[in-house]
């Protein structure tokens, strides 16, 4: 990206700036890092009531099959992504990954089933270069449009649900992962059960003209502070979830990463539709045999937090090293420093003691079981 | 005496002996406070070299000597719970003591009214 280009602005800017934040560059956007109660109150409250986070900078892509038929859409996206997509019900929303020819992964992103198209939700950095990638190899039978004039905000924590419920009741029937269409002050959202902090919660795309409506209406709930993108950080990374360009690139593959999950039966050895996406070579070898390294959970022992790039030493010497530290902090749920890196197979056991260069020292650090709070998922 | 420096810590100057901390402005800055590391007394820096650091949720943050001199003492205080600093910086939120080399060297130190014009 070009760091001289001038920084775009979500339809929520001006909210920001009246709400007292503290605004940062971030994928080409001018976002909220933080508002006045600040990175520790915002991730305590978010997990203790509601939180509402602007993530309009977020790629919001329609699918559509030149057939009309989303069965068409949906074979199509599956030569990009790992993952069955056919097998998404109408009103369904699933994880997936863009891998590339090494079985690297291109992006994360959200995709929806919305009955007569797919609605894809792709990381703000990799927008472009993802809906060219698709443009590229679905062009021919796809019809693809980013959606530029919708907002997307995220209402998370364990109030979200009664707090949205004051503005469409039915919104409590709800499932994990479902998709919706409903009016919120008589403005059509589309509201998906999702979100990305390990809470329960919803994120809603909004016409960006009434965004800023919508997000005042939510945030005189005496339930809801907003939140900005430090506490977002610390709350997906104490719930495990990979941050694309951190844990995640294209120099990692889903095995790798411990995003075995995602690659759902069909398109695993024997399944229905085996293979058929960039990498599968790489991929399918490494679901039978396994991955030389793998992504995991680290606690530190003492109170100082190990930041990403510290390298992991099997020795508290820095003798030998091992691997390194793709995510960390403080977690404030967990009361504790948080991380997460790659370490060898061998060594991806809970339990395993590494050291973790800081400042010259090596720390000892526990591989640990992802994630570091329970997630409070309604499935 | 009051000095400051304009990488926004105070001194409370006894004899030879600073007391040093982050201004309210620097926390202000900071954030919550989640971890500090200290001195060791007896360990002795040169002015600019890195003294102490401090992390909050989001990043880690060097505290740099402002003078050159040796720690006499360090605020355990402030490890034991970090937001001591958050609450009560120019107070009970110290970082360390420290015997000034040359004591003389403070009067090229900002004044609070210089200070107060940097940050305004």
């Amino acid at each position: 990206m070009d760091d001289h280009s001038p920084l775009k602005q979500t339809p929520l800017y001006a909210l920001h700036l009246q709400l007292g934040a503290r605004m940062v560059p971030f994928a080409g956007y001018d976002m909220p890092v933080q508002y006045p109660a600040g990175v520790l109150k915002e991730h305590l409250h978010t997990r203790a009531a509601a939180g509402l986070f602007d993530v309009s900078h977020m790629g919001q892509i329609r699918l559509t099959a030149k057939s009309g038929r989303i069965e068409d859409a949906a074979l199509a996206l599956e030569k990009l992504v790992p993952v069955d997509i056919l097998g998404l019900g109408e009103g369904r929303q699933r994880y997936a990954l863009f891998t590339n020819a090494d079985g690297g992964i291109l992006d994360d992103l959200m995709v929806a089933n919305r009955g007569d198209h797919l609605f894809l939700v792709v990381n703000a950095a990799c927008k472009d270069a993802d809906f060219a990638h698709l443009q590229a190899h679905l062009g021919d039978s796809c019809d693809l449009e980013m959606l530029e004039d919708r907002a997307l905000i995220a209402l998370q924590g364990p109030h979200a649900v009664t707090v949205l419920a004051e503005l469409w009741a039915d919104i409590a029937t709800m499932r994990f992962m479902d998709v919706a269409e409903a009016e919120l002050h008589d403005v059509p959202c589309i509201i998906s059960r999702s979100g990305y902090t390990g809470e329960d919660g919803f994120e809603i795309s909004i016409p960006a003209v009434s965004a800023e409506d919508v997000a005042r209406r939510i945030l005189q709930h005496p339930d809801v502070l907003p939140i900005g993108l430090g506490a977002r950080d610390s709350l997906r990374l104490e719930a495990g979830l990979c941050l694309y360009g951190n844990d995640i690139d294209t120099g990692t593959t889903p095995v790798e990463a411990g995003l075995e999950w995602a690659l759902q039966k069909a398109r695993r050895i024997g399944g229905s539709r085996e293979g058929g996406y960039p990498g599968a070579d790489v991929i399918l070898r490494q679901l039978s045999s396994g991955a030389s390294r793998r992504r995991v959970g680290l606690k530190p022992e003492g109170k100082a937090p190990v930041r990403r790039g510290a390298l992991l030493f099997a020795d508290a010497e820095g003798q030998k090293q091992v691997g390194n530290v793709t995510s960390g902090g403080f977690g404030p749920s967990a009361e504790s420093p948080v991380a997460m890196g790659y370490v060898p197979t061998d060594l991806a056991s809970p339990g395993t003691i590494l050291f973790a260069e800081v400042r010259g020292k090596y720390l000892p650090v526990t591989v640990s079981a992802l994630p570091f709070v329970t997630p409070s998922y309604k499935r | 005496m009051l000095k400051f420096t304009d990488e926004h810590e105070w001194l409370k100057i006894e004899g030879d002996v600073a007391t040093v901390g982050i201004t309210a402005y620097a926390v202000e800055q900071l954030g919550d406070l989640v971890f500090v590391e200290l001195p060791e007394a007896g360990s002795a820096f040169a002015k600019g070299d890195t003294a102490s650091t401090v992390e909050s949720v989001k990043a880690a943050s060097d505290v740099y000597c402002p003078l050159d001199g040796e720690i006499v003492e360090s605020n355990q205080a402030i490890v034991d719970d970090p937001s001591l600093v958050n609450s009560d910086p120019q107070g009970s939120g110290w970082f360390f003591k420290l015997k000034l080399s040359d004591p003389s060297a403070v009067n090229a130190l900002l004044d609070e009214a210089a200070y107060k014009e940097l940050i305004a």
